[in-house]
């Protein structure tokens, strides 16, 4: 376990970025407590001091997880947001996409979000806009990343692909054993 | 019986041929380094060309050379050695024959820190006498060493103390330590102008960082780290080129990679983070891509919108006449 360097937070920062935008502030510099990132065998975790004194003395071996994973490191040293970071990106998202009740289900079986299923879209997301994807009743299935503009899934057909798809609770259930 | 005796004396004379060797112009022997020079012209067409032939005649060759040269070794005076029982000694002559050297000469090492001063300021040798007259014993004594002018310990009986000194100083130890001092600092002088030398000895020639059209993808990966380097900020702010690594050189050059401790400074870490986030705010351009393509694409509704519009209104015989005409 040790902090990030200067490269890999930039690299952390820049990704979260496109989901939560400036708000990235309010993740480190918490009201509530000294909040810090801690890279682990290639996964980033976002723990409290306090968590972070008790899990500093575990040996590295054993210590499996810590707080909330983020994501993890690539070979090639790519960021890559995993879906137990949603609980963070939910609240302070800003651009934020809905889902129909009939399409939520194909959603959390990893497909993407046709513009069939698409219920509300924030205004003004760009193309390849990081996203954050919401039930009807505002509850937070995932994030992922929009393939159209605003503008542009207001005129495109209902078969096509509106919200790329890159992570969703149903892998809590799909992938149990790999996630951390 | 006596074709017996025919096959032996004919093996006889063979053997005596084979022991006389005829030679145009007499070897020259170098007896001390086992040395025997041939100058007899080799016979020339046999040697051309690579075959069995050619083999047939060098191996002759050697051998009547060898066998010269072992007749002359015979002839010298020998011994037994270790005995009546012991093998046959002989004793070979001074080696007149300067063999070249085995490996190439010393280069010459670099001047030292104080022979680059002396060069610079003119300053040459001056030759030492080696005896001193040493003015207490009256007589002359060696500059250094045994019975040295001026070195006996008896002498050193008295240590003033000098005038700005603190009184309460020992003086025997403080000349002591300054000789200590002294030694010390001139070994260490002497190791590092041998460590000079030796690295200076080891380099390896550095690539030219001038463009030759002969440089190699390292080479050039190379120079191009050096010119990275070579600002007054030692490349702190150069941008990137644009297929260059993300990560900085690291200080350590490419040995043990070194991170922040794990539980230091949490408030430092955090105003790092934070001013980092503003450094990527700050550069964020306004993202008018979007925004043009918006208003590009709402143009294009509203001139839909009108186009459509005054077809409506076009509708009827004239616009009818209008569009005919107009194909």
């Amino acid at each position: 376990m040790r902090p990030l360097t200067e490269a890999e937070t930039r690299a952390v920062f820049e990704k979260l970025g496109r989901y939560i935008g400036e708000n990235i502030q309010l993740l480190v510099d918490r009201p509530d407590g000294t909040y810090c990132f801690r890279l682990h065998r290639d996964r980033v975790f976002y723990l409290s001091e306090k968590l972070l004194k008790a899990a500093a003395s575990i040996p590295r071996a054993g210590l499996v997880s810590l707080g909330t994973c983020f994501g993890k490191f690539t070979k090639t040293q790519k960021f890559r947001l995993s879906v137990t970071a949603l609980d963070f990106l939910a609240p302070y998202a800003k651009y934020k996409v809905w889902v129909k009740p009939g399409s939520e289900q194909s959603f959390l079986y990893g497909n993407h979000v046709l513009k069939s299923g698409l219920g509300r879209i924030t205004e003004n997301t760009a193309q390849y806009q990081g996203v954050v994807v919401y039930s009807m009743a505002d509850v937070p299935l995932g994030f992922g990343v929009a393939a159209k503009s605003t503008q542009e899934c207001r005129k495109v057909d209902p078969m096509a692909i509106v919200v790329f798809h890159q992570a969703d609770i149903g892998e809590y259930v799909r992938s149990e054993d790999t996630l951390t | 019986v006596e074709e017996v005796l025919a096959v032996a004396e004919e093996q006889e004379a063979e053997k005596r041929r084979s022991v006389t060797v005829e030679k145009e112009l007499e070897l020259e022997f170098d007896l001390g380094n086992l040395l025997a020079l041939d100058r007899n012209p080799p016979p020339a067409a046999g040697l051309r060309g690579a075959g069995p032939r050619r083999e047939a005649l060098l191996r002759a060759l050697a051998r009547d050379n060898t066998q010269l040269l072992v007749a002359r070794l015979w002839e010298l005076p020998a011994e037994r050695a270790g005995g009546a029982g012991g093998p046959l000694v002989a004793q070979l002559p001074e080696p007149a024959f300067r063999l070249p050297r085995e490996k190439p000469p010393p280069r010459p090492r670099p001047p030292t820190r104080w022979e680059q001063f002396a060069r610079l300021k003119g300053i040459r040798r001056r030759k030492r006498t080696s005896l001193v007259w040493d003015e207490q014993a009256k007589e002359w004594r060696r500059r250094w060493g045994y019975r040295r002018a001026g070195g006996d310990p008896a002498r050193a009986w008295l240590a003033e103390v000098p005038a700005g000194a603190d009184p309460e100083e020992d003086q025997f130890a403080r000349l002591r330590r300054e000789k200590r001092e002294r030694v010390a600092r001139n070994e260490l002088n002497r190791l590092r102008n041998l460590a000079r030398a030796h690295r200076a000895a080891t380099a390896v020639p550095a690539a030219p960082l001038h463009p030759t059209g002969h440089q190699s993808r390292e080479e050039l990966s190379h120079v191009a780290r050096v010119a990275r380097v070579s600002t007054a900020s030692l490349g702190r702010f150069q941008p990137r080129l644009p297929k260059e690594s993300a990560e900085p050189p690291s200080r350590s050059g490419g040995r043990k990679r070194r991170f922040e401790p794990l539980l230091g400074n949490l408030s430092a870490e955090r105003s790092r983070q934070l001013e980092l986030l503003r450094d990527m705010g700050s550069k964020k351009p306004v993202l008018d891509i979007t925004r043009a393509v918006n208003k590009q694409l709402r143009q294009e509704e509203a001139e839909a919108a009108a186009a459509k519009g005054k077809k409506q209104s076009q509708r009827g015989k004239r616009g009818r006449r209008q569009q005919r005409a107009g194909r």
